[in-house]
C-alpha cells in the first residue's frame, strides 16, 4: 500500500472520530454521519478518477471528499460553522459544492442529478465520468431506477458506487431488500462488479479496466462494495446487536492493516491523529463562518 | 393577417432558445417528432435540433433531475411535464435539488432550468390531468413562478426566466394554447391593453382608460379569456369598469409597476384557477394589505375553482372551475358591501 493511501485512510478515520468525540462533548451541533470502515473506498477510487471527472456524494461524505481533497479544515470548519468552511456553513456535513464535487442529503436525489451531468459530459467533454456514491438503503428510491433505465438507453459514463454496508439507519439489507443489486444491475442490462476487498491496490486493478469501459464507450456501471459500518448511523444512534457489531469491527482495515504493517502504520497512524487534532483546535477557535452573500 | 396562436408563439420561443444555444436542452416525454408534444407544443424542433431535443421515459422525477444536472455543468435545460399535474412527481428534484442548489452551497450556483407545466382544465381530462398546481411551489427559496400569456412573446419570457439563474416553473393553461396572441393593443372591439413596464411583464387590459375604474382584476394569462369577458358583461350590463392585470411573472411578484393602478381602483380581485386554500390570491391579497392599508374601500376579493376535485364531465366541470360568471358575481357581491 502506497504512503499516500495510508495517509489518506488514516486521515478521515481521525477526522471522523474526532467528529464523534466533538459531539460527545457536545462542540458539534446538528448531525453527522461517519464512514467508519467504509474510507478504504473513496481512497481506492480516487486514484481511478481524473480532474475532469465529478463526484456525487451522499450524507455519509466526508471520506468522499477528503479522499478527493486534502482539506480537513475547510471541512471542519463546514462542520462547525467557523469561518474558512468550504461552503460558508451553509451546507454543513451533508451539503457540500467543491469545484466537480456535490453532495446532498437527500437518499437517491443525486443519481438522476448525476445522469445529467454524464450526459454533458458524453457531448462536451468524452472520456469523462460521473461518479455516484449510493448506500443500500437508497435502493428503495423510484429514482434509481428511472435514473438506470435513463443511463442504459442513453449509453451515460455514469459510475454507480453502492456501498453495500448491509445496513440502512437501523433496517438491515434483508428487511429492505428484495433480491439483489446484481439482478437489479442485470434486469437493466447494466454492467456489475461484485468487490469485496479492502484493499486499495487490489480494488484498482479489478476496476481499472471496468471504469476506462465507462469512460470509453461511453456506458454505465454499477460496482457493489461489500463493506461494514464500523460506526454508528450518525452519532450515538446504533442498535445493532453484539454479533452484528463485531462482524463489522471484525471487518475494519484499520485492524487489519495494523496488525499487517504495526511500524508503518503507527507512525502515520500517530501523525494523522496529531494533524486532526490540530485542525480541530485551530478551527474551534476561529470566528462562526458569515454564511455568505448568496442566501 | 390573423395573429399566431399561443401554441405556435411558445413553439417558436422553444426553437429560438434551441437555435441561439446549443447547450440549451428539451426533454420531456413525446417529445420527438412526428408526434411532437401532447400539446404540439415542441412540434418540428426533435427534427431541426436532433442532439438537444430528448423524448424521455415516463420518468418525471429522474428527467427533472437530469435537466437539473444538466444545468449545473452550465447548459439550459427544459423540461416539459406532460400534464402539470405530474410535476408532484419531481417535487424533490424541483424543491430539494434546483431551487435549493443555488444558494444551499454558501456560493451562488446559477441552475438554469425551466420546468414547463400544461395546466389546468376546461378540456375534460378530469381530476388527475386539471389540475393547477401553483399554489404548491410558492414560497421555496430560488424558484420563481411564471406563466404563459396571450399577451407576451413566450420568447421574452423563457429569456427573463434563463437571465434569473435559478429555477423556474412555467404554467401554461392548455385552453391558451389554441387561441391567439393579443397584438398592436388591441383585445376586442371594446378592450385594449398595454404593458404597466417597458418588459411588457404585466399586462393591463382596459375598455375606458379616463377615470379609476371599479374594479382590477389580476389574473395569470390562463384566465385572461374568462377576465375579459366578465369584464365586457360588467361594462355592458352593470355599467361597472374593470381593467385587467396579467402578470407573467406569478411568484415572487412585483408589485411597483402595479401599485399605481391599484391605489386608484374601488375594489381589488384575484382571479385564478387553483382550488380553495393556501392561494397566489391569498398571498397578494396578504401583501397587498400591508401595502395598500388606509388606502382600500375594502378587502381585496379571491376568486378561485370550489375546494373539490375537478371532475371529468363538462357540466360537473363547469360547477367546480371559475366563470366569468363567477367573476362578475365576485366583483357585484364585494363592490355592493361598501
Ligand atoms: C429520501 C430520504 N429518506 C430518508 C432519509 C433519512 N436517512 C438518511 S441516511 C438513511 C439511511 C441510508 O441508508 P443507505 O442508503 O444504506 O446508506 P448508509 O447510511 O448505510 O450509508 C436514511 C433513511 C433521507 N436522507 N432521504
Amino acid at each position: 500500500m502506497s504512503e499516500h493511501d495510508l495517509e489518506r485512510l488514516l486521515l478521515i478515520r481521525h477526522f471522523e472520530n474526532k467528529l464523534l468525540e466533538l459531539f460527545e462533548q457536545g462542540r458539534l451541533h446538528g448531525t453527522t454521519h461517519t464512514c467508519l470502515g467504509q474510507e478504504y473506498i473513496p481512497v481506492a477510487l480516487g486514484a481511478l478518477l481524473k480532474a475532469g471527472d465529478h463526484v456525487f456524494s451522499n450524507h455519509r461524505g466526508h471520506g468522499h471528499y477528503l479522499a478527493r481533497f486534502d482539506d480537513p479544515d475547510g471541512l471542519l470548519a463546514e462542520i462547525m460553522g467557523r469561518s474558512g468552511a468550504v461552503c460558508g456553513g451553509v451546507g454543513g456535513s451533508q451539503h457540500i459544492l467543491r469545484d466537480r464535487f456535490l453532495s446532498t442529503g437527500v437518499q437517491g436525489e443525486s443519481l438522476p442529478v448525476a445522469a445529467g451531468v454524464a450526459l454533458h459530459l458524453k457531448r462536451r467533454s468524452p472520456g469523462e465520468v460521473a461518479l455516484v456514491h449510493i448506500g443500500d438503503g437508497t435502493w428503495g428510491q423510484g429514482v434509481v431506477y428511472e435514473t438506470l433505465n435513463i443511463a442504459r438507453l442513453w449509453s451515460l459514463p455514469l459510475l454507480v458506487v453502492v456501498e453495500n454496508n448491509k445496513i440502512a439507519q437501523s433496517t438491515e439489507v434483508s428487511a429492505h431488500m428484495a433480491g439483489t443489486i446484481a439482478d437489479r444491475a442485470a434486469a437493466f442490462d447494466i454492467g456489475y462488479h461484485f468487490c469485496d476487498s479492502i484493499l486499495p491496490d487490489v480494488i484498482r486493478a479489478e476496476l481499472g479496466p471496468l471504469v476506462r469501459k465507462v469512460r470509453e464507450t461511453p456506458m454505465p456501471l454499477i460496482v457493489e462494495f461489500d463493506t461494514y459500518r464500523v460506526g454508528p448511523h450518525s452519532k450515538g444512534d446504533d442498535t445493532r446487536d453484539r454479533v452484528a457489531l463485531r462482524r463489522a469491527a471484525d471487518h475494519d482495515w484499520y485492524v487489519r492493516f495494523r496488525q499487517a504493517m504495526p511500524e508503518r502504520f503507527g507512525a502515520v497512524d500517530r501523525r494523522q491523529r496529531t494533524r486532526v487534532a490540530a485542525v480541530a483546535d485551530a478551527v474551534a477557535a476561529r470566528p462562526l463562518s458569515g454564511g455568505s452573500n448568496a442566501f | 393577417m390573423r395573429s399566431e396562436r399561443v401554441v405556435e408563439n411558445l413553439n417558436r420561443a422553444l426553437g429560438g432558445l434551441l437555435d441561439a444555444d446549443p447547450n440549451t436542452y428539451l426533454l420531456g416525454e413525446d417529445l420527438a417528432d412526428p408526434y411532437g408534444g401532447a400539446f404540439k407544443a415542441t412540434k418540428g424542433l426533435s427534427s431541426r435540433y436532433p442532439g438537444q431535443v430528448l423524448s424521455t421515459p415516463i420518468s418525471e422525477s429522474a428527467v427533472v433531475g437530469v435537466a437539473g444536472g444538466l444545468a449545473l455543468a452550465g447548459n439550459k435545460a427544459i423540461v416539459e411535464v406532460m400534464f402539470s399535474d405530474f410535476v408532484t412527481l419531481a417535487f424533490d428534484q424541483i424543491v430539494n435539488f434546483a431551487s435549493k442548489s443555488v444558494t444551499m452551497y454558501g456560493q451562488w450556483v446559477p441552475i438554469r432550468l425551466i420546468v414547463r407545466c400544461p395546466t389546468g382544465g376546461r378540456r375534460g381530462y378530469g381530476p388527475t390531468h386539471s389540475q393547477s398546481l401553483q399554489k404548491h411551489f410558492m414560497g421555496v427559496p430560488g424558484l420563481s413562478l411564471y406563466e404563459l400569456s396571450p399577451f407576451r412573446d413566450s420568447l421574452a419570457t423563457f429569456h427573463e426566466m434563463i437571465a434569473s439563474g435559478g429555477p423556474c416553473l412555467f404554467f401554461e393553461d392548455k385552453v391558451l394554447y389554441t387561441s391567439r396572441m393579443y397584438l398592436n393593443g388591441v383585445v376586442d372591439d371594446l378592450f385594449s391593453f398595454d404593458h404597466l413596464d417597458a418588459r411588457g411583464t404585466v399586462a393591463r387590459v382596459w375598455a375606458d382608460d379616463g377615470d379609476d375604474p371599479d374594479c382590477v382584476l389580476i389574473c395569470p394569462g390562463g384566465l385572461v379569456h374568462r377576465a375579459v369577458s366578465a369584464a365586457r358583461s360588467m361594462l355592458i350590463e352593470d355599467e361597472l369598469t374593470c381593467q385587467i392585470l396579467v402578470p407573467a411573472k406569478l411568484y415572487p411578484f412585483d408589485f411597483e409597476p402595479v401599485l399605481p393602478l391599484l391605489r386608484q381602483s374601488r375594489l381589488i380581485c384575484v382571479v385564478e384557477d387553483s382550488t380553495a386554500g393556501g392561494t397566489w390570491g391569498a398571498d397578494l391579497a396578504h401583501a397587498i394589505h400591508g401595502l395598500l392599508w388606509g388606502r382600500l374601500g375594502r378587502p381585496v376579493r379571491l376568486v378561485h375553482a370550489r375546494d373539490s376535485v375537478i371532475p371529468a364531465a363538462a357540466h360537473l366541470e363547469r360547477s367546480v372551475l371559475v366563470q366569468d360568471s363567477t367573476i362578475r358575481r365576485a366583483v357585484k357581491e364585494s363592490l355592493a358591501n361598501a
